[in-house]
């Protein structure tokens, strides 16, 4: 799946199915820093993710 | 995971609310910190303290959505690659809102932009502070009060760094509304009680928009450090944030003011100068 990860500004290509929460401790992501959109909606962190899923790791602290 | 007052998929598990309810909870909370801390009255006029980011974006769009009068002020330090981007999106933001925007920045207030006073690699955000502290106050005298985009994060984070380094004085600037003190404009937090997850829910919601953006010297800085460890802590132990504001105002009390005027422009301060005027000085001393 693809993951953008808005903080460093990258997409990374993993191949992952599990749960958001899984998915943030695989990629050492604070789940207080950051909300998930799957497919751009939001999601919580029991929802279960796919390859076929588009990902996206917002982050949610302020910049300055 | 589905809300808890309706079958729908919740969108955050702390509230654990869907996305109507969610908004409900947000607006809500908001009013109930206005009313309670009486943060506003209803003929006042507003100035945001604006930086482009998600905050004070979302303050300015929930103020004018509530029919505050309220208009917006930022400070340019002079942060390339990072303020100039945030202030794009500000000035874009403030003409399809119809928010009247004023900018005011180091460059032309004090000859020098942050850039060049402080060298790449030091902690920058002591003096960075200090001086748009004293800019805000110089430019918001006509208004009533100003907001910030302050959050319980933001908030927590304060109250412990002054544990940590121990001053007291400090403590007289936090909480959901500063006391009204000569020469200082009011300032006041609507999203106080708000964590920043639930402001970028809110956000996106609305569909704000507001892109991401880092100020380079925030890695250096100290608040960075207990940002993290804190939270680190609230991951472990959930509500950590909010029991350190709540204890916070509980014992909160305002003496240790700063009760002297400075001799240079006339700001309160403890000393006989005030900090922002001693930073001038250096900044002159050095071209
Ligand atoms: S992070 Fe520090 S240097 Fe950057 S804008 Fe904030 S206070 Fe200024
Ligand atoms: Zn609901
Ligand atoms: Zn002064």
């Amino acid at each position: 799946m693809e993951v953008f990860i808005e903080k460093t500004g990258e997409t990374k290509n993993v191949s992952f199915s599990g749960t958001a929460k899984a998915l943030l401790e695989s990629l050492r992501v604070n789940s207080e820093e950051v909300i998930i959109t799957r497919n751009n909606k939001i999601i919580t962190l029991d929802q279960q993710v796919k390859d076929s899923d588009s990902i996206k790791v917002l982050s949610v602290i302020s910049g300055g | 995971m589905r809300c808890k007052e309706c079958p729908e998929p919740a969108i955050i598990e702390n509230p654990q609310l869907c996305q109507a309810h969610f908004t409900d909870y947000f607006e809500s909370k908001v009013k109930k910190s206005i009313d309670e801390f009486g943060l506003i009255e209803r003929n006042e006029k507003i100035c945001v303290a604006a930086s482009g980011g998600k905050d004070s974006v979302t303050l300015l769009y929930i103020l004018k959505k509530f029919g505050y009068d309220v208009e917006a002020i930022a400070i340019d330090e002079g942060i390339h690659g990072y303020r100039d981007r945030t202030l794009r999106f500000l000035k874009k933001f403030c003409s399809e809102n119809k928010i009247r925007l004023r900018i005011y920045s180091y460059e032309k207030e004090f000859g020098k932009s942050l850039d060049k006073t402080v060298k790449k690699g030091e902690p920058a955000c002591n003096t960075c502070g200090t001086l748009r502290r004293h800019l805000l106050n110089k430019h918001s005298e006509k208004y009533d009060k100003v907001a910030t985009g302050h959050n319980l994060d933001d908030e927590s984070q304060a109250v412990l760094m002054n544990l940590l380094k121990a001053q007291k004085k400090l403590f007289s600037r936090q909480g959901p509304k500063t006391r009204k003190i000569k020469g200082f404009t009011q300032k006041i937090k609507p999203f106080y009680f708000l964590k920043e997850k639930e402001i970028m829910v809110y956000a996106f919601i609305k569909g704000l928009n507001v892109p991401f953006s880092e100020c380079p010297f925030a890695r250096l800085s100290y608040r960075s450090k207990v940002r993290d460890a804190l939270n680190k802590y609230e991951l472990i132990y959930p509500g950590t944030k909010e029991n350190i504001l709540n204890k916070y105002l509980s014992i909160r009390s305002f003496d240790n003011q700063e009760t002297n005027s400075c001799t240079k422009c006339g700001s309160p301060c403890s000393g006989l100068e005030c900090k922002a005027c001693r930073i001038q000085q250096r900044i002159a001393s050095e071209t």
